[in-house]
């Protein structure tokens, strides 16, 4: 029996509407008991929390770790390591690895490697085979294998036809398929937000336009099929009007915003000195926007309209950001920075801490209902859930320093900008995988 | 070369006419640039700066050994990847014409075939002693990541659909050679503004020198933020505010000089327009459209022309046309930048 003691810290469970000082005892990879001044059996480990919160662990709906294929970006066990860093305990891990996760045997492998990583790792299975957008895979076996959702992310489901009869298909499955909402006939390669700073720079625009048009065609879709549409990192003002006004009508629209998009605009790109930057680092798909759509994302995200901050983690080496703009790779590394990002933000009054812990942990459970079978209570801190929790504080002022990551992608925009956030511990599955210090 | 105009706006500014006047061998104290990498961040003394010294390059080329050595020791390296006559030809003579050594380095025929990053391009360059690296690029912005990646001087040759400055600049000399100031002065600029770097400096350099631009085009090929009714209009990175028409005999009414541009084909994604002829019906600089201008109005082209799309041939060889004397001034212009640039930029 193994045991581990959080004493002394205020206790945040969205679900429960629990906001208290109280201690948390972990028993044998469960919560065994939340209440006040609870003894330590022995042999217990001691996690001290006072000025800190406890909350559920985070859970990423949208993690790119590199394994399969290429290994020298992320692999899972590291990918795992940033994820406790940052205070997530489950990741869904992307399909889009080299071979893509499109079949079972693919999902089994990456559910092996898995096992005894820093964090329980959840995959998503490829709605087309290889991700090239012309078959189905075999959704209902890739559900069996593990899937929790399917997703062609890194590309939208293009073809009309496919999108169609993936969402017919899934209507008795029960996973979502989750959107990469980028229309490519409208993007055309756009390597950044089409508007002022596209213009300056001279570089190619993607518009608000392709991110709406695939919401809209999905919407339509997914409610004559009667199947869950998941919005990935939604990153423009109309798109969040549209499945507000989805939503409203009461159909299974679920919705992710990023980090990045609640803290950062094309402004980015151009860099934050007189002398252009062209900063690949920010390159990211879907682009950064503008300060009037990073207004949208958090005002949604306050409102309830979008359930969960999913970080799309998306690690590169170096070699891949220290090129051309055209040439570089689109992609963030994003778990070790999210909560200083959330937690800024409340820091500033724009949501509340409940609402925020709310959105990173219970909110992306409730929206892909991961909380079954074994994973009974994901996301909540009550009696029998699985034990898994961060211990956060909330004033602490940190500098994003990618070089003291555990994840192998350093690529952020957000590097050498200082947040109001740690993330100071992490147990995942009863077992204290961060604690603040290097391992 | 240089008409009374032009002589009489750089004369009066002393210092940098004075400047032009200095023998090539002297220091110079007074030119705070590294790099042209774009004319956004010349003011408008630097730009008449660099055009009077041109003016004194022209006079260089007119006598009868066209040679200085005033860039002596100098190793500048021309790295291509993209295609290039006019630019490419007249950097390397403008080197040489200054004495410097002059290395032509395109993407084929080069390690860049075989796979080599620009980084690791420009490293090599930088480590066979490059003085400076005169650099035409497909992709935008790649000047700037080469002047973080080199000790030597960078000069934006053309990158993607960015910036250049040098065209900008000559196109500048032009204008002032024939109206003597640009205050005021209307300059249409018609044709593919999304595609073209050399309208977007033109944009920074002719706004900087006081001229009214009218941008012409149609709407697929216009930058969505200069379209009508877009977000962000006063954003801090935007392009200079400009007048914007779709009519093109309506801009042309009063116009001082015009500037065609080419469609750029090889920059198109997708069918951005219904066909050329349609293109040349409603954008065409005809004989008709030039006679809405000014009287003495100019007409230019940075070239390469397609006659007939988006200019006539009778006007581009017509008498109101500067389209060779825009090739000209190349010369003189992109002498006068590696000189500031290599003697003075520190």
């Amino acid at each position: 029996m193994s045991s581990i003691l959080i004493h002394g810290g205020r206790v945040i469970d969205p679900a429960a509407g629990l906001d208290e000082w109280l201690d948390v005892l972990v028993v044998d990879g469960r919560i065994a008991e939340v209440g006040v001044d609870l003894a330590a059996p022995d042999g217990a480990s001691l996690l001290a929390a006072s000025g800190l919160v406890v909350a559920p662990g985070f859970i990423d709906l949208h993690t790119h770790l590199r394994e399969p294929g290429q290994e020298h970006k992320e692999t899972i066990a590291s990918g795992a390591r940033a994820a406790a860093r940052g205070g997530f305990t489950t990741i869904c891990a992307m399909p889009n690895t080299e071979p893509a996760m499109d079949s079972a045997a693919i999902i089994d492998g990456v559910l092996q490697r898995a096992q005894d990583v820093d964090c329980r790792v959840l995959p998503i299975g490829a709605v087309s085979k290889g991700r090239e957008g012309r078959e189905l895979t075999e959704l209902a076996a890739l559900k069996d294998a593990g899937a929790v959702a399917v997703s062609d992310d890194g590309d939208a489901v293009a073809d009309t036809s496919l999108a169609r009869r993936a969402f017919e298909y899934l209507s008795d499955i029960g996973i979502p398929l989750a959107e990469h909402c980028e229309d490519p006939a409208i993007a055309q390669g756009g390597v950044m937000h089409d508007g002022a700073v596209s213009a300056r720079l001279g570089l190619r625009g993607q518009p608000a336009a392709a991110e709406l048009s695939i919401v809209q065609r999905d919407i339509t879709l997914a409610e004559a099929a009667g199947s869950q549409l998941h919005c990935c990192h939604i990153s423009t003002e109309p798109a969040l009007q549209a499945i507000a006004d989805a939503r409203a009508r009461g159909l299974n629209v679920t919705a992710e915003v990023t980090p990045h998009h609640l803290c950062l605009t094309h402004d980015a790109v151009a860099g934050r000195g007189d002398e252009l930057l062209y900063d690949t680092d920010a390159k990211v798909n879907p682009p950064l926007r503008t300060q009037a759509d990073v207004q949208a994302c958090i005002d949604a995200l306050a409102a309830g309209i979008v359930d969960a901050v999913a970080t799309d983690h998306a690690p590169h080496a170096a070699v891949d950001k220290q090129c051309e703009f055209d040439a570089a790779a689109f992609g963030i590394s994003g778990l070790e920075s999210a909560w200083p990002v959330v937690n800024s933000l409340v820091d500033a009054g724009r949501l509340t801490l409940p609402e925020a812990i709310e959105r990173l942990t219970v909110g992306p459970v409730r929206a892909w209902s991961l909380d079954r079978g074994e994973l009974n209570g994901l996301g909540t801190l009550k009696v029998g859930a699985p034990a898994d929790l961060t211990l956060l504080s909330t004033d602490a002022v940190s500098r994003v320093e990618p070089d003291s990551w555990a994840s192998m992608g350093k690529n952020t925009p957000l590097a050498g900008h200082t947040l109001v956030g740690v993330v100071a511990a992490t147990v995942s599955q009863g077992r204290i995988v961060w604690d603040g210090r290097e391992q | 070369m240089v008409t009374e105009p032009m002589a009489q706006t750089l004369t009066s500014q002393p210092a940098t006419w004075q400047a032009a006047q200095v023998p090539f061998d002297e220091p110079i104290t007074d030119w705070r640039h590294r790099h042209l990498l774009d004319v956004d961040t010349l003011s408008k003394d630097e730009i008449l700066r660099i055009l009077s010294t041109a003016s004194a390059m022209a006079e260089v080329l007119n006598r009868s050994v066209a040679r200085t050595p005033a860039l002596r020791g100098v190793t500048i390296f021309n790295l291509f990847y993209e295609a290039s006559t006019r630019t490419r030809s007249s950097f390397e003579l403008a080197g040489k014409i200054l004495g410097a050594d002059v290395i032509n380095v395109s993407g084929s025929g080069s390690s860049v075939e075989k796979g080599e990053s620009l980084v690791e391009t420009l490293n090599t360059l930088s480590a066979v002693g490059a003085d400076a690296v005169v650099m035409r690029h497909h992709a935008s912005g790649a000047p700037w990541l080469a002047s973080r990646t080199i000790d030597g001087h960078v000069l934006n040759a053309g990158d993607g659909q960015h910036a250049h400055p040098t065209q900008a600049l000559l196109d500048a000399y032009i204008l002032l050679q024939e109206f003597g100031d640009l205050s005021g002065r209307k300059i249409v600029i018609v044709g593919d503004i999304l595609h073209s770097r050399v309208a977007r400096s033109n944009l920074w350099s002719l706004t900087t020198l006081g001229a009214e631009l009218t941008l012409v085009a149609p709407r697929p090929l216009l930058p969505a933020a200069l379209a009508p009714g877009a977000a962000e209009r006063e954003h801090p990175l935007s392009l200079p505010s400009v007048q914007v028409e779709s009519d093109l005999d309506e801009a042309m009414v009063g116009a001082d000089a015009v500037m065609a541009l080419r469609i750029q084909n090889e920059r198109l994604r997708g069918k951005l327009l219904p066909s050329s002829a349609e293109f040349a019906r409603r954008y065409q600089l005809t004989a008709e459209r030039v006679a809405l201008a000014s009287p003495d109005a100019i007409v230019m082209h940075p070239g390469p022309m397609n006659e007939g799309v988006e200019i006539g041939v009778d006007v581009a060889h017509g008498p109101q046309s500067r389209i060779e004397a825009q090739v000209s001034a190349g010369l003189a212009v992109r002498m006068a930048v590696l000189f500031l640039l290599i003697r003075g930029g520190s």
